[in-house]
C-alpha cells in the first residue's frame, strides 16, 4: 500500500511551567496506518493527543494535518477537519440518554456538510450509529441515561462520538484502559472494522498484547521524549524500551 | 426497641409508564392524564387575575415579570450550565432602551416593547460575550457585577435621567391587558423553552453543560452556542424590563436592582431547578409571599430566609419535584 502521510507532527514540544512534558517529539501518520503510542505513566502520551488535536498549545513545533499547519487552530475547528479524539476518563453528556449523545456531534458543521441532504432525522441516525457501534444486543440500552451506562458501553459511545464525525483520523486515548478481558477482546473487532472502513488510528495503550495484536507501528515515550519507532517487534526488542518498562538490567 | 425497619418504596403508576415511556396513549383517561398537570396550570393562572383585586392584579404582573426571570435563569444554570446573576442587567437593558424609545419618539408602548425586547437582548448578550468563557462560580461573579456596573455608569455620567429616571412613559390601556400580557408571555415561553430543551440545539446545551470538553471534540464551537442561550434567556429578561417601564410608566436605577438577579435564585430553589415549571411556579408564589409580608418591614427579609433555607433543608427537590413525584408514582411502606 502506497503511504501517504496525513498526520505530521514536527519536532513538537510542551512545558507546563517546569515540567516538559513533551519534548521535541515528530512523527508521521500515514493513511490507513494503526499507530501504537506506548509508554510508563506520565510520559506525556495524553499531552501530545491533547497537542494534535488543539486542546493545547504547543511551545513550539508544528502539526500539520491533509497539508496544513493545525498546531494554532482550535479544537472544534480540528475536529471539524476530521481529526478527532477519544478521552482518557470517559465524558459521555452523563445526563443525556445514549442515543441523544450521539446527535450532538451530528449538529457539527462537518457532518452537516458531509451527510448534506440525509440528515433528516437525526434520532433514526443516532440510533443506526449506535447499532454500528454495537448497542444492539439490548434494545433498551439506547434509551438509558449516559451516566447509569457501564464503561464498556461508555467506551463504545465514546466512539461513536468520533465515528459520527466521520472522521479521517481517530486518537484513541487508552481505550482499553478499565475494561474485562472479555470486553476488550469485543472491542477490538470494532475497532478493525473502523480501520477497515477507511479511518486511520492512532491507539494510546497501556495493554500492550492487545494493542500489539492491532497496531503495525509503535512508537514508545519516555519523559516526554520519543525513544523509539518501529513495528511491534522492532520496538519489543529494543533495550531502551526494556530499561524504560522494567528498570535498569542487572548483569 | 423495635427490630423491625420500614422503609418506603416507590413505584411508577402503570400510566405514567404507558403515556411517557412507550407513547402508547389509545384512551381519554391517559390524554386526561397527560392532560391534567398542564391544563390546571394554564387554566390556573389565566383565571388568578378574575379573582383578585387590581392590587393584587399589579402583584401578577410583577410576579409574571419575575417568572420571566426565573425561566431564563433555570435554562442557563441547568441546561447550558451557566449560573446567571445577571437578570438585572436583561431587565435593566430592556427597560432603559423601551423608556428612551418611548420618551424620545413617542412611539406607542405596545411598539417599544417588542423592539426593546429584541434590542435589550442583543446588548445583554454582547455584555456578556466577554465571561463566556469562565465557567461556574467564575461567571457568575462577573455576570452579577454587570448591573451594578450598568447602574453606577448611569448614575456617574448621569446619562439617561442619572438618578432621577425618566419619567411620564406612555403605559398600557388598562389592567387587564396589562395581567394579560405577561401571563400569556409567561405560559408561552415557558412552553417553547421547554421544546426548545428537547430539540437538537437544547440537546447541544445540555452537553455543555455535561462536558464542554467532548462537545469541542465533535466540531461544535461551544461559544456560539453559548451565545445562542444567552440570547435566547435575555430576550425573556429584556421582555420583562420593557414590560415593567411600561407598568410604571418609568424607568429608573432601579430596573438593575439586585432583587431581579436574586429572586429568580430563590424561586428556582423553591420550584426546583432545572424544571423550568417549578422555577415559574416558584415566582408566582414568592412575589405575592414578599409583597403580603410587606407589614412586617425589614423582619420581612429574616421570614423569606428562613423560607428559603427550610426549602434547601427539607425539600431541596423543590416544590414541583414533590408534586410530580406524588403524581406519577405511588408510596408505600414496606417491612425490611
Amino acid at each position: 500500500m502506497e503511504k501517504v502521510p496525513l498526520l505530521k507532527v514536527e519536532n513538537i514540544s510542551k512545558a507546563f511551567g517546569g515540567v516538559q512534558a513533551v519534548v521535541n517529539v515528530s512523527f508521521t501518520l500515514n493513511k490507513g496506518d494503526i499507530l501504537g503510542i506506548i509508554g510508563p505513566n506520565g510520559s506525556g502520551k495524553t499531552t501530545l493527543a491533547n497537542l494534535t488535536t488543539g486542546f493545547v498549545r504547543p511551545n513550539r513545533g508544528k502539526v500539520i494535518f491533509n497539508g496544513c499547519d493545525i498546531s494554532k487552530t482550535p479544537p472544534h475547528k480540528v475536529a471539524n477537519l476530521g481529526l478527532t479524539r477519544t478521552f482518557q476518563v470517559m465524558r459521555p453528556y452523563h445526563s443525556l440518554s445514549a442515543y441523544k449523545n450521539l446527535i450532538v456531534p451530528l449538529q457539527s458543521p462537518r457532518v452537516r456538510r458531509t451527510r448534506a441532504g440525509k440528515l433528516g432525522d437525526t434520532d433514526a441516525v443516532a440510533i443506526d450509529i449506535l447499532e454500528e457501534i454495537g448497542f444492539e444486543r439490548d434494545a433498551r440500552v439506547p434509551y438509558k441515561i449516559a451516566g447509569s451506562l457501564p464503561l464498556g458501553y461508555l467506551k463504545r459511545l465514546e466512539l461513536g462520538r468520533c465515528f459520527a464525525l466521520n472522521p479521517i483520523v481517530i486518537i484513541c486515548d487508552e481505550i482499553f484502559s478499565g475494561l474485562s478481558m472479555s470486553e476488550i477482546t469485543s472491542l477490538i473487532p470494532l475497532l478493525e472494522k473502523v480501520q477497515m472502513e477507511g479511518v486511520t488510528l492512532v491507539m494510546i495503550e497501556h495493554r500492550l498484547r492487545e494493542l500489539f495484536r492491532l497496531a503495525n507501528r509503535v512508537m514508545v515515550m519516555n519523559f516526554g521524549q520519543k525513544i523509539a519507532e518501529g513495528t511491534p517487534q522492532e520496538v519489543m526488542n529494543n533495550p531502551e524500551v526494556r530499561k524504560a518498562y522494567l528498570g535498569r538490567e542487572r548483569s | 426497641m423495635v427490630d423491625e425497619t420500614r422503609r418506603k418504596k416507590r413505584f411508577d403508576r402503570s400510566i405514567k409508564v404507558r403515556t411517557e415511556g412507550l407513547y402508547a396513549i389509545n384512551s381519554w383517561v391517559e390524554m386526561l392524564y397527560l392532560i391534567l398537570p398542564r391544563a390546571v396550570f394554564i387554566i390556573g393562572l389565566l383565571t388568578l387575575p378574575l379573582l383578585l383585586d387590581m392590587y393584587w392584579q399589579k402583584v401578577i404582573c410583577s410576579a409574571g415579570t419575575y417568572a420571566l426571570l426565573a425561566l431564563s435563569f433555570d435554562l442557563l444554570a441547568e441546561y447550558v450550565g451557566l449560573v446567571c446573576l445577571g437578570g438585572a442587567f436583561f431587565i435593566g437593558s430592556g427597560g432603559y432602551i423601551s423608556g428612551l424609545l418611548n420618551a424620545h419618539f413617542g412611539w406607542s408602548a405596545l411598539l417599544c416593547i417588542p423592539i426593546a425586547t429584541i434590542s435589550g437582548a442583543i446588548l445583554s448578550t454582547i455584555v456578556l460575550i466577554p465571561a463566556l468563557r469562565l465557567r461556574g462560580i467564575y461567571f457568575a461573579i462577573i455576570s452579577f457585577m454587570i448591573p451594578m456596573f450598568a447602574r453606577d455608569i448611569i448614575v456617574a455620567l448621569s446619562v439617561f435621567g442619572g438618578t432621577e429616571g425618566i419619567s411620564a412613559l406612555g403605559i398600557l390601556p388598562n389592567v387587564w391587558i396589562e395581567v394579560y400580557l405577561i401571563l400569556i408571555v409567561v405560559i408561552i415561553a415557558l412552553f417553547a423553552i421547554r421544546r426548545l430543551v428537547n430539540e437538537d440545539i437544547g440537546l447541544v446545551f445540555q452537553a455543555i453543560k455535561d462536558n464542554d470538553q467532548a462537545v469541542k471534540a465533535s466540531g461544535i464551537n461551544i461559544t456560539s452556542y453559548k451565545i445562542k442561550a444567552v440570547f435566547i434567556a435575555s430576550l425573556l429578561g429584556s421582555f420583562g424590563g420593557a414590560y415593567l417601564s411600561h407598568i410604571y410608566g418609568w424607568v429608573g436605577i432601579s430596573l438593575f436592582a439586585m432583587d431581579f438577579s436574586i429572586l429568580p435564585i430563590a424561586a428556582s430553589v423553591m420550584g426546583g431547578m432545572g424544571t423550568l415549571a417549578g422555577p415559574v411556579l416558584g415566582a408566582f408564589a414568592l412575589t405575592p409571599l414578599s409583597e403580603a409580608l410587606r407589614g412586617f418591614g425589614q423582619l420581612r427579609v429574616v421570614i423569606y430566609c428562613f423560607i428559603l433555607i427550610s426549602f434547601i433543608v427539607y425539600k431541596p427537590e423543590g416544590l414541583l419535584n414533590y408534586f410530580q413525584r406524588k403524581y406519577h408514582q405511588f408510596e408505600h411502606w414496606e417491612k425490611v
